[in-house]
């Protein structure tokens, strides 16, 4: 595709112009892409050269340093309790002493575990006195593969602060040596009031974040590798072990499930296009009605703008699932709505509502609709008034028309504005089980996909469905995982496109 | 001629006014006419499934003697205290982050950032099934799933510290700066000066953080597994409108409907203006 500069990309006709945009919005695609791999490729060279740079550091640390400083290699602290920072000492050495003992104790055989995933299954066992079979539980896959992953997180954090300690040792010495003092345990205690504040704020967070967030998505990405389901639980059945990449070869496979029906393939890309157009519609229906009822409300000489406003914002106070479940039962084949209009006899038969795959795909967008206009209508209230009103004055006094002012003013500067908005609310839509679940709970469901895991249904998203995969008959954790691994991607690629290839990334700096 | 063409332009905006008075009105009615066919029929009496039409017959309140006799009580002990607690703790690890983000300049705070980013891509839900098993580990499921709900809530709260950091950001740095000037610490700078012009953002994650829990239904589910005592509002009251269920419970879940929507509404239409403020605020920073 040609390239056009400023000046010749000025001249162009609006239609060429619109044109060249779009177009160099999918030209730019593959650039994002290849840039997106050499920033790997460039990640991983540094990476190296920094992982080369600190066995250099930590060579010569021990090399020139003092005694102190060499037996603090072996016996974290040591240094520092030797030159008068008993408190920082003390930490290190019981951080040492806490993770040898949990080595010993536990964490190798956890790690010796994690390999297999356990060797015994449960067995039966015969009772002599009682003269009859008890089960007895031995491995438990689970809980290697959980406290193989604690204990890997644990290794790591050793590491850090192994080599926090032998940094410390080099820098007391450099200080030391220029005639300085270094800090006492109580400068330290201070600070952490004070220059090291950042430090106490974050703990508390952090942790959590590490614990209930980072620890869970490492351990669900292994599941995907594992054949962890209902029936090898891992512990009072069967085991669970490592299967490689079997269950994506599942999820993508072109040949038929075994239930009949379409092949995972299938089933999975159908799942998958529903969900970005659901996403698309759902995104955009609301923006633009949204903005629309903004508008509407804002214009000069309509009254009663405090009120109209209450009422809508008034709808996004009430709990979702309180709305959300009692309008699914109203459009419900015995529902208000269906029995109403039977009652007045306009129609004989109810309408399908959640019945027929279009009509269910069609009510979900339209409900989503009345959902998510109060939320847009509050968003964009305030950026619409926040717009310079000469830019109006002087487009009134060129001539420009209500329609001319909004697509050359009013547009531009909200997308200019909401663009990062938009894009969360892309992804957040993608992964909106709520309104779906709710709603339909993926009903009706889709026959030719019988043979994939969850009964999939024609309004299900990826997300629904990773749900329904986990809570069915099977309970097939490997391939929630899986699908779940495939959300993040799609998220992910999305995401990086859109910030690679829009221009309107701000300097996070220039607000402050 | 320019008269004319004024007097032009004033009907023509008469005209579009009326259009969208009669717009606004439609729409007015649109949103609340399922709250109000809530309200209605929460008080039918006659029976208790779906009818074809909204008024009652019969007025009375049977539905809410009925709510009281129910687990629903219990429900709403359940939402009511893990709501408290999210609005404590939440705002607490959220403010603790959003600020730190916002105010300190560290070695790891871009890839930090950078870091849950890409974290905040993966379903949440996917982390259920292994957060169940360690709840369930620790005893805190069935009937214990309220400080369970409130632990898992708690924890993994300090990733959504975008939109109060965008409000921190929007408070001068100046006015730290002057203050450390003056000895103040940076413990003291956060209590004694951040901390009275943050209200607004302040107020808003407590409101957001108190309204979360009275519509979770997933993870609480999960949870809960079954154990009527474990439920919150949402889950309690979907298990009325299943299919064998429905002709039961219908009005009463109208009912509970309202008895749950209520105080939350009064709640957020008293605190709006804040909403309003915070939304707009984390909207535009993105």
């Amino acid at each position: 595709m040609k390239h056009y500069s400023d000046l010749e990309y000025l001249r162009l006709s609006k239609g060429q112009k619109i044109g060249y945009k779009i177009g160099s919005f999918f030209t730019g695609i593959p650039g994002a892409i290849g840039h997106f791999f050499k920033n790997i490729g460039g990640a991983i060279k540094q990476g190296a050269q920094a992982v080369g740079n600190e066995f250099k550091d930590i060579g010569s640390t021990f090399a020139n340093g003092d005694w102190k400083t060499k037996v603090s290699f072996f016996i974290m602290g040591f240094g520092n309790i030797a030159r008068g920072q008993v408190l920082r000492g003390l930490m290190f050495l019981l951080f040492e002493v806490v993770f040898i003992g949990y080595m010993v104790l536990a964490g190798a055989h956890w790690m010796a575990m994690l390999p297999s995933l356990g060797k015994v299954g449960p067995s039966s066992e015969y009772n002599a006195i009682l003269d009859t079979y008890t089960t007895v539980y031995n491995d438990n896959s689970f809980k290697i593969l959980l406290y193989g992953v604690l204990t890997m997180f644990f290794i790591i954090a050793f590491i850090y602060t192994w080599r926090v300690n032998v940094k410390q040792n080099q820098i007391a010495e450099k200080i030391l040596k220029s005639g300085k003092k270094l800090k006492s345990g109580k400068d330290d205690l201070k600070s952490l009031v004070d220059d090291q504040f950042h430090k106490t704020l974050l703990a508390l967070p952090l942790t959590g974040i590490l614990v209930f967030t980072v620890m869970p998505i490492v351990f669900m990405i292994l599941v995907a590798f594992t054949n962890y389901d209902g029936s090898h639980n891992g512990y009072t059945n069967n085991l669970f072990t490592w299967v490689g990449l079997d269950n994506f070869n599942t999820l993508l496979s072109w040949s038929a499930g075994s239930g009949g029906g379409q092949s995972y393939s299938a089933t999975f890309g159908e799942i998958l296009a529903w969900t970005l157009i659901w996403a698309f519609l759902a995104t955009f229906t609301n923006y633009f009605l949204g903005m629309g009822v903004a508008m509407m409300i804002n214009k000069k000489g309509i009254r009663l703008k405090k009120m109209w406003r209450t009422i809508l914002v008034m709808t996004v106070a009430i709990p979702q699932f309180i709305s959300l479940l009692y309008v699914s039962k109203m459009f419900a084949r015995n529902g208000l709505i269906n029995l109403s209009l039977m009652n007045l006899g306009w129609i004989k038969q109810p309408l399908p509502f959640w019945e027929n795959p279009m009509w269910a795909r069609v009510s979900v967008i339209v409900i989503n609709i009345w959902i998510g206009i109060p939320f847009l209508m509050l968003i964009t209230t305030g950026i619409l008034m926040n717009i310079p009103a000469d830019l109006y004055e002087s487009a009134r006094i060129d001539g420009a028309n209500a329609w001319q002012q909004y697509t050359k003013i009013t547009l531009p500067y909200m997308l200019f504005i909401t663009g990062p908005y938009l894009l969360t609310s892309f992804t957040g839509n993608m992964n909106n089980f709520n309104v779906i679940y709710l709603l339909t709970g993926g009903a009706p469901t889709n026959p030719a996909a019988s043979g994939a895991a969850g009964s999939v249904g024609y309004t299900d998203l990826l997300i629904t469905w990773l749900f329904k995969i986990t809570t069915g008959a099977d309970s097939q954790y490997y391939l929630a995982s899986v699908v779940g691994i495939m959300v993040f991607v799609v998220v992910a690629f999305i995401s990086l496109v859109v910030y690679n290839v829009l221009p309107s990334i701000k300097n996070e700096e220039d607000f402050q | 001629m320019n008269e004319k063409r004024h007097m032009g332009l004033k009907s023509l905006n008469r005209a579009s006014n009326t259009v969208i008075y009669i717009l606004l009105i439609i729409i007015s009615i649109v949103w609340l006419l399922p709250f109000v066919f809530i309200v209605l029929q929460s008080f039918r009496v006659e029976n208790t499934y779906q009818v074809g039409y909204v008024i009652p017959q019969q007025w009375g309140l049977d539905n809410y003697i009925r709510l009281w006799t129910s687990d629903f009580k219990r429900w709403y002990l359940n939402t009511f205290i893990i709501a408290l607690a999210s609005a404590v703790l939440i705002t607490i690890i959220q403010l603790c982050m959003s600020y730190t983000l916002s105010r300190f300049r560290f070695k790891l705070r871009g890839p930090l950032m950078r870091f849950m980013l890409i974290l905040g891509m993966f379903p949440g839900m996917l982390t259920m099934i292994i957060l169940y098993r360690v709840l369930a580990d620790l005893g805190l499921t069935q009937t214990n799933a309220v400080p369970g709900l409130i632990l898992v809530g708690v924890a993994s709260s300090g990733m959504g510290y975008y939109v109060s950091k965008g409000f921190f950001d929007t408070i001068p740095k100046s006015l730290d700066e002057a203050a450390r000037v003056d000895g103040a610490t940076r413990f003291q700078v956060l209590y004694k000066i951040i901390l009275p012009l943050a209200k607004p953002i302040v107020i808003y994650t407590i409101l957001t953080a108190f309204m979360g829990p009275w519509g979770d239904y997933v993870f609480a589910r999960y949870v809960a597994m079954g154990t009527s005592a474990g439920y919150n509002v949402a889950v309690g009251m979907y298990s009325w409108l299943t299919n064998d269920q429905i002709n039961n419970w219908y009005t009463t879940f109208c009912a509970g409907g309202v008895i749950v929507a209520l105080p939350v509404t009064i709640l957020f239409l008293c605190l709006q203006k804040y909403y309003v403020e915070g939304v707009t605020g984390g909207a535009v920073k993105g």
